[in-house]
């Protein structure tokens, strides 16, 4: 990445320090973690392949780390590869057929959706090992006066973990940094408005959507592994189902796929909203959250395409000129 | 250089080209013509790789290339373009020549190798400025300089013009006419060229095949062609004697 943003990641550095409690430590966690996710999730988005199967990535990430650590005593520095690997592998499994035989848009959506579901699914039925829609804990070695374990990937300091998350955060910006940067990105723009036109000119369409749906799909499980491990917790409903999908897509279509700090801008929205609503409304009203996630998706399509953070980047430009 | 021995390609039990042979060699321009479903667009295609061929042979500097996907038969060394011209909407002009510098010559230049292929495209189609901006301000006749820089840019052997002449006016067909020339002259690329507009094209190719319900009616040199009783009665009707004089009035430096 740029040395420009060296200072700004610094200031993000002290951040944990500053702030007035742990509750705001554990949400800037969660924003960081989040945002990889859904800029990993982007990597594809803002190409036109547009998944519904991110809940489906990041619930094998999670999960492949919590059951290898509990049921083998496989230290997450080794699971999380292996998730990943597992991850990437489902992807191209689902991915390649659909890219050889030109299962685009909407099709290519349900497809994936199907595929989230599945995994879910999957999770819920295994229940004697992955304990079911009720979820599982990995096994903690914070007792007995132990307070962190680098090789459990386990720190009674939420500080500790922020620095993790903050990590893959600035990677997952620096993928995304790179990509753009490269001939991939203009063979990508090119699938993505004429795929036959794209082929002429000699461009493997198979290929390169193959393999930018692998990196956006390792990042996410790598993203899902760390949420777990960080949650000390996994859940079908809350690292793998359908719900994990939508936010996923909501969020980056509220922050803005076609920007780089797009989805985390999207980040920090989605959570303030659920926050928000959280604090303010509470459990008084049954499925009141995502009836109002539901809406403002509708609202940002139709009046903000491109994003809170896109449509700031465009003011900001005709302002300029 | 091709070689295109009983190539046929059935629909269903529409048949769109029927067992037609041809042969081109090097440095040749080749018109294809014929009335609208005459099996022209599917002859153009099957070559370009967007179709399979049902039978027959299509074989481009010794190599069977029937059935590679378009991918492959742009780096096989042929290069197209669309009737309407198909950029990418989101690349600049620059990169849209980028790209296929890039990658039609599958990975075998370097990016900056690729920069320089594309500008040198675009300067030999004049098409230099707007380089680095997006290609909505460009008009008709820019757009399908575009696509011919592009289409140049993948450094092919063969070229396969799609009605380089349709939605321009009559000074810009003369001046796309004119370039598919300078591109045989500058490049030494073999042409073919597919178009429906006979007048300008009977002045610039070196021969003519001329189709009709998929198959091969009349082919030879532009004025024989224009002149044969078969060609005049299923297509060119009462054009017949305006072609038949860009025919005869073609001028010598369209033959090397």
């Amino acid at each position: 990445m740029d040395r420009r943003w060296l200072p700004a990641l610094a200031a993000l550095a002290v951040l944990p320090w500053v702030v007035p409690s742990s509750y705001v430590v554990h949400l800037l966690v969660q924003v960081l973690l989040w945002s990889f996710i859904y800029t990993g999730w982007s990597l594809m988005g803002r190409f036109g392949l547009v998944s519904f199967g991110h809940g489906a990535f990041m619930g094998i990430g999670a999960y492949a780390v919590v059951l290898l650590w509990n049921f083998h005593g496989l230290s997450p520095w080794l699971s999380i590869p292996i998730g990943v690997a597992l991850a990437v592998a489902v992807a191209v499994l689902i991915g390649y057929p659909c890219f050889r035989f030109g299962i685009a848009g909407h099709y290519f959506a349900l497809v994936t959706l199907a595929l989230t579901e599945v995994v879910r699914s999957v999770i819920v039925a295994l229940r004697d090992t992955t304990g079911g829609s009720l979820g599982i804990t990995p096994n903690s070695v914070l007792k007995d006066g132990v307070t962190w374990s680098v090789q459990a990937l386990q720190f009674a300091d939420k500080r500790v973990f922020f620095y993790i998350a903050l990590a893959a955060w600035a990677f997952g910006i620096w993928v995304w940094h790179r990509i753009d940067k490269s001939m991939m990105r203009y063979a990508m723009e090119a699938i993505g408005s004429d795929e036959q036109a794209a082929a002429s000119v000699g461009v493997n369409v198979t290929r390169t959507k193959l393999a930018i749906t692998m990196i956006s799909a390792a990042l996410t499980a790598l993203g899902g592994a760390l949420f777990g491990q960080y949650q000390q917790y996994v859940n079908p409903e809350t690292v793998a189902g359908i719900g994990v999908s939508l936010q996923i897509v909501f969020a980056v279509i509220a922050g803005g796929m076609f920007v780089r700090f797009g989805p985390t801008v999207g980040a920090v929205f989605t959570l303030l909203l659920t926050e928000g609503l959280r604090v303010g409304i509470g459990n008084k009203v049954n499925a009141l959250d995502s009836t109002i996630y539901g809406l403002m998706l509708v609202l940002f399509i139709i009046y903000m395409p491109t994003g809170i953070l896109g449509k700031l980047a465009e003011k900001l430009r005709r302002a300029r000129a | 250089m091709l070689n295109v021995q009983a190539l046929t390609k059935k629909f269903g039990g529409f048949t769109a080209v029927s067992s037609i042979s041809f042969d081109l060699a090097e440095g040749e321009i080749l018109g294809l013509i014929g009335p609208n479903g005459s099996g022209k667009s599917t002859t153009f295609n099957l070559i370009a790789g967007l179709y399979a061929p049902t039978a027959g042979s299509i074989r481009f500097q010794g190599r069977e290339i029937g059935g590679l996907s378009a991918t492959q038969v742009c780096h096989a060394g042929i290069g197209r373009t669309f009737q309407i011209p198909r950029p990418f909407r989101k690349l600049s002009v620059i990169e849209n020549v980028t790209l296929a510098a890039y990658y039609g010559q599958a990975g075998r230049v370097s990016e900056a190798e690729a920069r320089r292929q594309a500008a040198d495209a675009l300067d030999l189609i004049g098409l230099p400025h707007a380089r680095g901006e997006g290609i909505d301000g460009l008009g008709a006749a820019a757009l399908k300089k575009l696509e011919m820089a592009r289409a140049l840019a993948t450094q092919p052997r063969l070229l396969l013009a799609d009605e380089s002449l349709g939605g321009l006016d009559e000074a810009e067909m003369e001046q796309a006419a004119d370039m598919l020339r300078m591109i045989r002259r500058e490049r030494n690329i073999t042409i073919i060229w597919v178009e429906h507009i006979m007048g300008v094209l009977m002045r610039v190719v070196d021969r003519v095949i001329v189709l009709d319900h998929g198959e091969i009616i009349s082919a030879g040199l532009p004025a024989e062609v224009a002149a044969d009783p078969k060609v005049i009665e299923v297509y060119l009707g009462s054009d017949a004697a305006e072609v038949q004089e860009h025919a005869r009035g073609r001028d010598d430096g369209a033959r090397r």
